[in-house]
C-alpha cells in the first residue's frame, strides 16, 4: 500500500490510471466509511494541488477548486446569491470538519443527505471532470446518479466545481433541520436561490431539496410557479413535492419529511427574500 | 512522477521538528499517539463525530482522526501541551478549572485546542461564537454551561480563590483538574507503553448466531506475527463473569452460540502495525444466524427461545412493592388516569471508549483500565482466571466518563487472560462500534401506570406495570427490577400502591446500569400522568405536587418512615418563583404567536443511595508520614463527578486540617481498601463517611497523645503537629514516632455501611438509609410547523442535605440535565442501526440552554456533616419535566420517548395542530 501525494494535477491523474487508488481530501468521508478496516488501496492525496484550490471567477461564472474547503467557501466574498452556499458550508459537520471537508469531496461522497448539494443544485453548478483522456464537464444532476453513486468513469476524477454567474439580484437561503443543533445529518434541507423585479415579485427561482430522495432534487414545477409571487404569499403543494422520494429511517419517517419540507421551502423563500 | 510518501513524515510539532513513519492511511491520531507520543490526543470515535482529538494543522482545527498522517508533512501540528506555552490556552485551562469546565476530563484536550483557535481570532466571544466554535466538541458529563462560561471568560481576571481551609462545604476547584486541563491525565489507553501488543475481538455479526470455529492453527500459521488467538478454551477459570452474586452468566468468550451482536468468540494479539493491517474478515469463524428475539414482546411469545435455560419465559427477575390495596383505592378514586409507556436503549455515550493495558507482574496480572469499581473487577477477575484476589492487581487509569456502565467488566477480561496467555504486556481499546455494540445500556421499558385521586387532590391509588428489556446477560438488570417498584410512586405518599417490575431477556446488548437504574423510565411515566391527573381535578401541577408530597413521618410506598431530612416539599416551594414566573410569560407568548408556542413544565424525583436493602461498606484508610504528610487512600473512583475532592474534603474536615495538605493515594487495589463501586449516588454519602470517621479517628490519635480537647486545632509543618487547645500549645515530634509498614507514625481506617433492611415479599421495609430528593422546571419553545424543540432554560431544586462542594453539585446537576435532555428529545439505541455517533446523538454545546440550580439542605441524619447523594438525581426529573413542558406548550401529551421532531410534529398534527 502506498500513499501519494503529487503536487500536479497530471501527476494525479497518472495515479488514477495506473489504478486502484481511493482519492483523498480532507478525509472526513474516507475514514469514517473504512472504519476499523484496513486499508486496501493506495491512496491518492489530492490536497498539494495547488490547481484544486481556491474560488475565482472568470468570464461568464465562478470556479470552485475541487479540494477548496468548506471554511473557504464559508468565509469567501461571494455575491449574495451564495447566500445558501454558505450558509450550507457552516452546517457540514462542524468547525473542525469544514476546515478539513472539500466541496468536491461532498459531491464524491454522493450522501443523499450530503448539505452541499442542494445549494449548489440551485446555483446551476456543473461539475468538471478529468482524466488523461481530458476534461469534461456534467451539470451536477447528471454527476449524482444515485446513493453513493456518481457518473465518475474509472481513473477520473472531479477537479473543479463551475457556477454560473446568477441574477445579480437573485439572493440565496438554506434551511436545515435536525433532531440537535450542530454536527447532525440533516432530516430534511431545503436550498433556494430567488430574484425578485421592482415590484417585489419573483422573476428567477430555484428550489432544491436534499435527504427526501436518493439525490437532492430540485422542484422545477415549483420554481415555474413561484415566478410572479410575492415571498411571503407562496404555496407548497403536494404536487410540487413528487419530484421527492423520501424513506423512513432513523431520523424521521417520509411523511414528516415531506411535511416539513414544504415548511422550510416557504420559510427558505421568505428568508431569501429578506423576511 | 513523485515518490510515494510512504516513509517518512516531517513536520513540526508543538514547535519541534518531528518525524515519524506511519503507514499508508494511517490516522493522524494514531501517529501521534503511538509514534510521537502525544496522549494528550484523545479518540473517541475515528469518525469526526466527537471532537476529542481536535489538533491545530497551520492553526486551524481539525479532527486528527480524520487527516492522514502524510498529509501533515512540511506543516505544523500544535496539540494541548503545545500550546501549553501560548498564553490564550494558558488563560484558558485557569479558567477551565475555575469555572468547573472539566469533569471526566476526556474532552478537555479537544475543547481547549478548539477553543483556543477561536480565542486567538476572537479574543471577547459572544456565546453565539463559542457555541459555533464548539458544536463539533462532544461532552457528556458538563452540560456544557460551563465550558461556555469557561471560553467567554478566558480573557477576564479569574474568579477569586474560595478562602480558607477548603473544607465540606466550599466550592473549591477539583484537586484532580490541573492534569485534565492540561492533557497529562492518563485514561484507559493513555497508559499502555507505544509498541505494545494488540488486542483484536472478532465478534458476532447477528443478534444471535450459531458459531463455528474452524482451523485456526491454520489462521495462525499463515499469519505468523500474531502472537496468540485466544477463544474459550483460553480461559483459565470459568468462562463466566458478572456483577451480581448468582447472575454471573455472561461468557467472556461465546461458545457455540452468541446472543448479541458484537458478542465475542475469539481474540487476536498482534504486534500495533500488523493489527492495523489484519484483516479479521478472513478469520476462521462460521457464522449462522438463528431466530432472534430482540424485544419483551417476542422474548415472552409463546415458543420464543429461551437466551438461558433456568430463565422460564426469558424472565430474568421480577421486582415488587405493595402496600395497602391499589385496586380497591383506583376504584374509589374519584378521578384515575392512565397510560401506556414505551422508552428505548439509550446509550450511555462517554466520549472514552473502554480500554486498559495488562501485563503479567510476578505471580500476579496487572490491569490499567477505566472503571467504575476496581474491586468489582477483581472479583470477576477471580472467577474468569481462577486466581485468589492477591494474584490480581487493578490499577484503575483515568475514566473518561462512566454513567453505570464501566462498573461492569469490558475489556478486563481479555486483558488479563491475553497477558497471562502471552506473558506480554497487552493492550485493548474499544472503538466506537464496539463500545456501543458490547457495553451495557439504559433499559428500554414498557410501563403501564394507573394513578387516582380524590377530588381533593390527594393521590389514592396507584398501580405501575413494568417490562424491561435486560437484554441477553444479567448485569444490574436485577437492581433495575428492583429499584423501579421502590421508586415509582416519585416522593408522594400513597397508602395504596402497586408496582411490579420484570426483566426480560432479549438478544440484545445487556442492559445494565445507567444513572438511575430504571427509575428515569419509570418517572416519566408517573410525573406526565400526575401533570394530566393535576388538570383532570383543576388543580395547578405544582400545588398537587404540593399536596401530595412526601412528609416527615409518612410512609414511604415500602413502609419506610423518615422523621428527618425529606426534602422533597423545599425542593418544590423553591421552584414556585419560577414557575409562576415562567407559567405566565409562556401564556402570554402565546397569545401573541401561532407557530411557536412555549410551554414550563415540572417534575419531581427521588432517589435512594446507596444499595437496595444489601450490604454497602466502604473503607478509607489514612497516616501521616514522619515528615508531616497526611495521606489518604482514596479507593473511591472519581468519574468525573468530583470523589477525589468531595472524600478529601469531607476528610480534611473531620480531621481538621486544610484540604489542599492532604496527598491522596489510589485508586489501586493493592494499596487503598474497598470504597465500594462508584454507582447509586453513593460515594458522597457511604464513602464520604468512612473518609469522615477515617479523618476523625486519626484526629483522636492526634489529641490523645497530648491530652487535648476536642476543639483543639492542628497545624502541620515539617515532622511536627501543632496542637492549640484553649490557649495550650503541644506539639508532637512525628519523627518520634515508629512507623508502620506502610510508614505511617499515625493512621487510621474507618468503614462505613449504611443501615438498611431487607424487603419483605411485599417490598416492605427499609431500602436506603437515605433518599435524595429533587423538582426540575423545563422552559421549552416549540415549532408546532417543524415539531421542533428548542430548550429555554431549567431551573434545578437539589435537597442534597449538605453540599459538600457547591461547585461540583452545579456540575452533577447541570450534566444530568443534559443527560435527561438527551434521553427525552434525541437518543435511541437500536442495535445494529445507531452504533455510531453520527446516528447515535446525544446533546451538543447548542442544545442546553442556561441552567440554575437551586441548592437545598435539608439535613439527613446519616450523611456526611448532613449530605446526600447528587449524581442519579440530576437526570431523573429532567425528561418529565421536559414531556410536561411540551404538553402545557401544546396539549400533547407524549407517551414514547425520544420525541423526535417527527414524532412530535405527528402527535401536534393528531392533536390538531396545522
Amino acid at each position: 500500500m502506498h500513499y501519494h501525494a503529487p503536487e500536479t494535477l497530471d501527476d494525479a491523474l497518472g495515479h488514477l490510471t495506473a489504478g486502484n487508488v481511493t482519492i483523498v481530501a480532507g478525509g472526513t468521508d474516507v475514514y469514517p466509511a473504512r472504519g476499523a478496516a484496513p486499508l486496501k488501496r493506495d491512496l491518492l492525496d489530492i490536497t498539494r494541488i495547488g490547481a484544486l484550490h481556491g474560488i475565482t471567477r472568470g468570464p461568464g461564472g465562478w470556479r470552485i477548486g475541487a479540494a477548496t474547503t468548506w471554511t473557504r467557501i464559508a468565509r469567501a466574498d461571494l455575491p449574495a446569491a451564495f447566500a445558501g452556499l454558505q450558509a450550507a458550508a457552516r452546517e457540514v459537520g462542524s468547525i473542525q470538519i469544514q476546515n478539513a471537508g472539500t466541496i468536491a469531496g461532498n459531491l464524491c461522497n454522493a450522501s443523499p443527505a450530503a448539505d452541499g448539494v442542494p445549494p449548489l443544485l440551485t446555483l446551476d453548478a456543473q461539475v468538471e471532470l478529468a482524466s488523461i483522456k481530458g476534461r469534461r464537464t456534467l451539470p451536477l444532476s447528471e454527476f449524482l446518479t444515485g446513493v453513493r453513486r456518481t457518473a465518475l468513469q474509472p481513473a477520473e476524477m472531479v477537479t473543479a466545481i463551475l457556477l454560473p454567474d446568477p441574477p445579480a439580484h437573485a439572493t440565496g437561503a438554506f434551511d436545515k433541520l435536525g433532531s440537535r443543533r450542530y454536527l447532525v445529518i440533516s432530516i430534511a434541507m431545503v436550498a433556494v436561490v430567488i430574484g425578485r423585479d421592482a415590484s417585489g415579485h419573483i422573476d428567477h427561482a430555484r428550489v432544491a431539496v436534499g435527504s427526501c430522495s436518493p439525490v437532492a432534487q430540485r422542484l422545477t414545477g415549483l420554481e415555474n410557479d413561484l415566478i410572479g409571487q410575492r415571498p411571503g404569499d407562496i404555496r407548497v403543494t403536494p404536487a410540487h413535492l413528487t419530484p421527492l422520494s423520501p424513506i423512513d429511517d432513523v431520523r424521521g419517517s417520509a411523511g414528516y419529511r415531506l411535511d416539513a419540507v414544504a415548511e422550510q421551502i416557504a420559510r427558505a423563500i421568505r428568508a431569501a427574500g429578506g423576511h | 512522477m513523485d515518490r510515494p510518501l510512504s516513509t517518512t513524515t516531517d513536520f513540526t510539532l508543538n514547535g519541534a521538528p518531528a518525524h515519524a513513519t506511519p503507514q499508508p492511511g494511517e490516522r493522524l491520531s494514531r501517529m501521534l499517539r503511538e509514534r510521537c507520543g502525544a496522549r494528550e490526543v484523545k479518540v473517541g470515535c475515528d469518525a469526526g463525530d466527537c471532537g476529542a482529538c481536535i489538533v491545530l494543522v497551520d492553526g486551524a482545527p481539525v479532527c486528527a482522526c480524520l487527516t492522514p498522517a502524510h498529509q501533515v508533512a512540511g506543516r505544523r501540528v500544535d496539540t494541548l501541551k503545545g500550546l501549553a506555552s501560548d498564553p490564550v490556552a494558558e488563560r484558558l485551562g485557569g479558567s477551565f478549572l475555575a469555572h468547573g469546565a472539566a469533569q471526566c476530563g476526556i474532552c478537555t484536550p479537544g475543547m481547549m485546542v478548539a477553543a483556543t483557535a477561536l480565542l486567538r481570532e476572537t479574543p471577547a466571544p459572544t456565546e453565539a461564537q463559542v457555541l459555533d466554535a464548539l458544536g463539533g466538541v462532544l461532552c457528556r458529563c458538563t452540560g456544557y454551561r460551563k465550558i461556555i462560561e469557561a471560553v467567554m471568560q478566558a480573557g477576564a481576571p479569574l474568579p477569586a480563590p474560595v478562602q480558607g481551609d477548603g473544607h465540606s462545604g466550599a466550592a473549591i476547584p477539583r484537586l484532580d483538574g490541573a492534569g485534565k486541563v492540561a492533557g497529562t491525565e492518563a485514561y484507559g489507553d493513555d497508559v499502555a507503553p507505544m509498541g505494545t501488543l494488540e488486542i483484536m475481538l472478532v465478534g458476532a455479526p447477528y443478534p444471535r448466531a450459531a458459531v463455528t470455529l474452524g482451523d485456526i492453527d491454520s489462521w495462525h500459521r499463515a499469519n505468523p506475527g500474531v502472537v496468540a488467538v485466544l477463544t474459550a478454551a483460553d480461559v483459565p477459570g470459568r468462562n463466566r463473569f458478572g456483577v451480581m452474586p448468582g447472575f454471573e452468566d455472561q461468557p467472556v468468550f461465546a461458545e457455540a452460540e452468541t446472543r448479541f451482536r458484537g458478542e465475542p468468540v475469539a481474540a487476536i494479539v498482534a504486534p500495533p502495525d500488523l493489527a492495523a493491517t489484519l484483516d479479521l474478515t478472513l478469520f476462521p469463524v462460521t457464522w449462522t444466524q438463528l431466530d432472534a428475539v430482540e424485544n419483551v414482546t417476542e422474548a415472552t411469545a409463546p415458543g420464543a427461545p429461551l437466551l438461558h435455560p433456568d430463565r422460564a419465559g426469558n424472565v430474568m427477575v421480577t421486582g415488587f412493592v405493595a402496600c395497602g390495596d391499589a385496586e380497591t383505592a383506583l376504584s374509589a378514586s374519584d378521578v384515575v388516569v392512565e397510560g401506556r409507556y414505551a422508552t428505548p436503549f439509550v446509550e450511555h455515550a462517554y466520549i472514552e471508549p473502554e480500554a486498559g493495558y495488562a501485563y503479567p507482574d510476578g505471580d500476579k496480572v496487572v490491569v490499567h483500565a477505566c472503571t467504575q469499581a476496581p474491586v468489582l473487577d477483581r472479583d470477576g477477575l477471580q472467577m474468569v482466571l481462577g486466581l485468589g484476589p492477591d494474584r490480581i492487581r487493578i490499577i484503575p487509569t483515568g475514566v473518561g466518563g462512566g454513567f453505570g456502565s464501566k462498573l461492569d467488566m469490558s475489556v478486563q477480561p481479555y486483558l488479563a487472560i491475553a497477558a497471562l496467555k502471552t506473558g506480554q504486556p497487552v493492550r485493548l481499546a474499544y472503538s466506537r462500534v464496539q463500545s456501543m455494540q458490547m457495553s451495557t445500556k439504559r433499559h428500554p421499558s414498557e410501563l403501564h401506570l394507573r394513578i387516582g385521586a380524590t377530588s381533593d387532590g390527594r393521590l389514592k391509588g396507584f398501580s405501575l406495570q413494568g417490562r424491561f428489556n435486560t437484554g441477553a446477560y444479567a448485569s444490574w438488570g436485577p437492581t433495575v427490577a428492583n429499584r423501579v417498584p421502590v421508586h415509582g410512586s416519585g416522593p408522594y405518599f400513597i397508602r395504596d400502591y402497586r408496582a411490579e417490575a420484570q426483566g426480560i431477556h432479549t438478544h440484545c446488548p445487556p442492559s445494565g446500569a445507567f444513572r438511575g437504574f430504571g427509575v428515569p423510565q419509570a418517572a416519566i411515566a408517573q410525573e406526565t400522568l400526575f401533570d394530566e391527573l393535576a388538570e383532570k381535578l383543576g388543580i395547578d401541577p405544582l400545588e398537587f405536587r404540593l399536596i401530595n408530597a412526601l412528609n416527615t413521618g409518612q410512609p414511604t410506598v415500602c413502609g419506610q418512615v423518615f422523621t428527618q431530612g425529606v426534602g422533597i416539599r423545599a425542593c418544590l416551594e423553591a421552584l414556585k418563583p419560577d414557575w409562576t414566573r415562567e407559567r405566565a410569560a409562556a401564556e402570554a407568548f402565546n397569545a401573541e404567536n401561532k407557530t411557536l408556542k412555549r410551554g414550563v413544565g415540572i417534575a419531581a424525583g427521588w432517589y435512594g443511595c446507596g444499595n437496595t436493602s444489601l450490604p454497602n461498606p466502604s473503607t478509607i484508610k489514612c497516616g501521616i508520614r514522619a515528615d508531616g504528610t497526611v495521606v489518604l487512600h482514596q479507593g473511591a473512583m472519581d468519574i468525573g463527578q468530583g470523589a477525589n475532592t468531595v472524600i478529601t474534603q469531607l476528610f480534611a474536615t473531620a480531621l481538621g486540617i486544610p484540604t489542599r495538605r492532604i496527598e491522596l493515594i489510589g485508586p489501586d487495589t493493592d494499596l487503598t481498601p474497598d470504597a465500594g463501586k462508584t454507582s447509586a449516588s453513593r460515594q458522597t454519602f457511604v464513602t464520604g463517611n468512612a473518609a469522615r470517621l477515617a479523618g476523625a479517628a486519626l484526629r483522636t490519635a492526634i489529641l490523645t497523645r497530648v491530652n487535648a480537647g476536642p476543639e483543639a486545632t492542628l497545624t502541620l509543618d515539617q515532622g511536627r503537629i501543632h496542637v492549640s487547645d484553649n490557649g495550650r500549645d503541644h506539639v508532637i515530634d512525628l519523627t518520634e514516632l515508629p512507623p508502620d509498614s506502610d510508614g505511617y507514625v499515625l493512621g487510621a481506617s474507618e468503614t462505613y455501611d449504611p443501615p438498611t433492611k431487607p424487603l419483605d415479599k411485599n417490598g416492605q421495609g427499609v431500602p436506603y438509609a437515605q433518599f435524595g430528593y429533587a423538582a426540575h422546571l423545563a422552559v421549552v419553545e416549540i415549532d408546532t410547523r417543524l415539531g421542533t424543540l428548542r430548550p429555554l432554560r431549567f431551573t434545578a431544586a437539589h435537597d442534597v442535605g449538605h453540599a459538600v462542594n457547591p461547585a461540583l453539585v452545579e456540575g452533577q446537576v447541570e450534566g444530568g440535565i443534559a443527560q435527561g435532555l438527551g434521553m427525552a428529545l434525541m437518543e435511541e439505541y437500536i442495535p445494529g442501526r445507531t452504533d455510531n455517533l453520527h446516528d447515535y446523538l446525544i446533546p451538543t454545546i447548542g442544545d442546553i440552554p442556561p441552567i440554575q440550580t437551586l441548592i437545598i439542605e435539608d439535613a439527613d441524619e446519616h450523611g456526611p456533616f448532613g449530605a446526600k447523594g447528587l449524581g442519579e438525581h440530576a437526570l431523573i426529573p429532567t425528561a418529565p419535566a421536559l414531556l410536561n413542558a411540551i404538553r402545557h406548550a401544546t396539549g400533547v401529551a407524549i407517551r414514547q420517548t425520544p420525541v423526535t421532531p417527527a414524532r412530535l410534529r405527528a402527535a401536534l398534527k393528531e392533536a390538531g395542530h396545522d
